[in-house]
């Protein structure tokens, strides 16, 4: 545990001094302010006091941005060798998947506290599904741990960060939206499968206030699998 | 810490990088691996620091064992790696605190730790600047003070003095014989005199394999078996002093010396010296030997010799 926070605290301490978190933050909310405010089908035009909108801009904005996030945390290692380093002091490689996972994990947890004050005013607006409003915060958790575990695998795969940034976003967009689509013309148990794998059928029933087991399950497994596959390419730098 | 390593082989794809070799180095002990590029010499250092797994062969440091204890052999070791990867974007200090706390030092200590690390390397002036930012000598002291922070027994040093400036380069070296004398330490170097200035023991690879193991006086004799003369004889027929040169029994070549009018170059058997013989020679047929000088053998010559082929 004491080595995954230290590496953790690094991570973020490299997010915080080379202006990511700043940028990221604040496109974050920019963006989910704006839609949620001032754009398209915000809190007004609907009139309902209600965060949905928060949740629709949220998750296309976690999607573009998790992967910039991920990108550099093992391709620069492997780009400056640095990676030699770090599987050399005494931790092992699970404590340094986690730790790096950890830190993107809490970075987007700070941009998702500070858009509470849209909750906050919303709720001061009108009448708000307040069950709906934590377990739609919880759907984008579990949504960025599951991009975050992509993100991680992608970027272990090569030296350039690019790359893991556009893999991230390939590999990405079939659980974002490709699934989803398929399976909509789709049936029978193909169908049933993609739409289980759509993350889009999952945040829906998330962010109507009903979490079952398998939302919990999907995301879970998707963040395992990301995990383990990164943990291989580490591997992959000792043969 | 003592370091075993027995018949270790590593192959990258279908070539062998490291072919079956086996060592021993002893605490207090510094070994110079010396090698052309590509040897093995990186392969082996990798292997020992558990970076890189090896097809076959065991090593074993103190009592632990590279794939049974990874993680305490690690605390163990101290290593700078070829080419010396940083962080660039950190500052010295916060590197250095973020390896003492991955090796596990106490909080109450880490401090004390960097400063005598940043002062036993002479970092002073630049340990709030981003490691980016230093050239690359002041890089090269980054990576010794992060292999040296937690006061490891065993010091792996993949070419220690790359990049560094002649007073660093005598720097670096004295503060490597000064940790050689309670550690154990393993350095490579493409320099030979550097290896010979630092190391107790020197051993050639080539191939991957060890081709020669000893202090630099063993190498030496080893490689004096053959002795080589520089002799000038004058007075005579340039070309009968030559067959008269090559008819001696001792002599194995001759060769005539570019630079000298009359300069020979003679070479004589194993194990033989010529020079009585030459000096005969002269007597019985008139000639004036002026000039008669054995060459030294330098360790370039021996490394020359055992790993071109």
């Amino acid at each position: 545990m004491k080595h995954i926070w230290i590496i953790t605290r690094r991570e973020l301490g490299i997010f915080f001094n080379s202006l990511m978190a700043y940028i990221m933050i604040v496109a974050f909310l920019g963006f989910s302010g704006l839609f949620t405010w001032f754009l398209g089908s915000d809190v007004f035009f609907i009139k309902q006091a209600s965060m949905e909108s928060f949740f629709n801009i949220a998750y296309w904005t976690l999607f573009f941005f998790i992967p910039g996030l991920t990108m550099r945390l093992f391709a620069e290692e492997n780009r400056s060798g640095t990676i030699e380093l770090l599987l050399t002091r005494p931790v092992n490689d699970w404590q340094i998947v986690a730790g790096k996972f950890l830190a993107t994990l809490l970075l987007i947890l700070v941009a998702l506290v500070l858009t509470l004050p849209y909750y906050f005013t919303i709720a001061s607006l009108g009448d708000i599904d307040h069950g709906a409003v934590w377990t739609g915060y919880l759907g984008l958790i579990l949504m960025s741990s599951a991009y975050i575990a992509i993100g991680l695998f992608t970027s272990s795969i090569s030296t350039n960060q690019i790359v893991g940034y556009l893999l991230a976003l390939f590999i990405g967009i079939f659980f974002q939206i490709i699934f989803g689509f398929i399976a909509g013309y789709t049936s029978g148990f193909l169908g049933q499968a993609l739409d289980f794998l759509s993350i889009s059928t999952h945040m829906d029933s998330i962010s109507r206030g009903v979490i079952d087991s398998r939302n919990l399950i999907f995301f879970l497994s998707l963040v395992f699998l990301g995990l383990i596959l990164t943990e291989s390419n580490i591997q992959k730098n000792r043969l | 810490m003592d370091i075993i390593v027995e018949n270790l082989t590593k192959k990258y794809g279908s070539q062998k990088a490291v072919d079956d070799i086996s060592f021993r180095v002893n605490t207090g002990e510094v070994l110079g691996f010396l090698g052309p590029n590509g040897a093995g010499k990186t392969t082996t250092m990798k292997a020992l620091t558990t970076f890189l797994d090896p097809e076959a062969g065991e090593i074993n440091i103190g009592s632990y064992n590279t794939r049974r204890n990874p993680e305490q052999i690690k605390k163990h070791i101290g290593y700078l790696p070829e080419n010396n990867p940083l962080y660039e974007e950190m500052p010295v200090v916060d590197y250095l605190w973020y390896t003492a706390e991955l090796y596990g030092i106490p909080k109450s200590k880490i401090r004390g730790r960097i400063l005598e690390m940043v002062h036993t390397c002479g970092l002073e002036g630049e340990k709030h600047k981003n490691i980016g930012q230093l050239s690359k000598g002041y890089q090269q002291r980054v990576g010794l003070a992060q292999a040296l922070i937690h006061d490891p027994e065993v010091l792996i040093f993949d070419e220690p003095t790359a990049g560094l400036d002649p007073n660093q380069i005598i720097e670096i070296r004295e503060l490597i014989k000064k940790i050689g004398r309670e550690k154990t330490v393993i350095l490579s170097s493409h320099i030979l005199a550097e290896v010979e200035a630092t190391c107790d023991r020197i051993m050639i690879i080539n191939k991957g394999k060890i081709v020669a193991d000893g202090t630099s006086q063993d190498l030496r004799k080893q490689a004096q078996g053959k002795e080589v003369l520089q002799v000038t004889i004058e007075d005579g027929d340039k070309n009968a002093i030559f067959q008269g040169l090559q008819s001696l029994k001792p002599v194995q070549a001759v060769d005539f010396l570019s630079g000298k009018p009359n300069g020979f170059e003679v070479q004589s058997v194993p194990e033989k010296s010529a020079r009585r013989d030459i000096f005969k020679l002269c007597v019985d047929k008139g000639w004036t030997l002026t000039e008669m000088a054995v060459f030294e053998t330098k360790l370039e010559d021996i490394f020359r010799e055992l790993t071109m082929n």
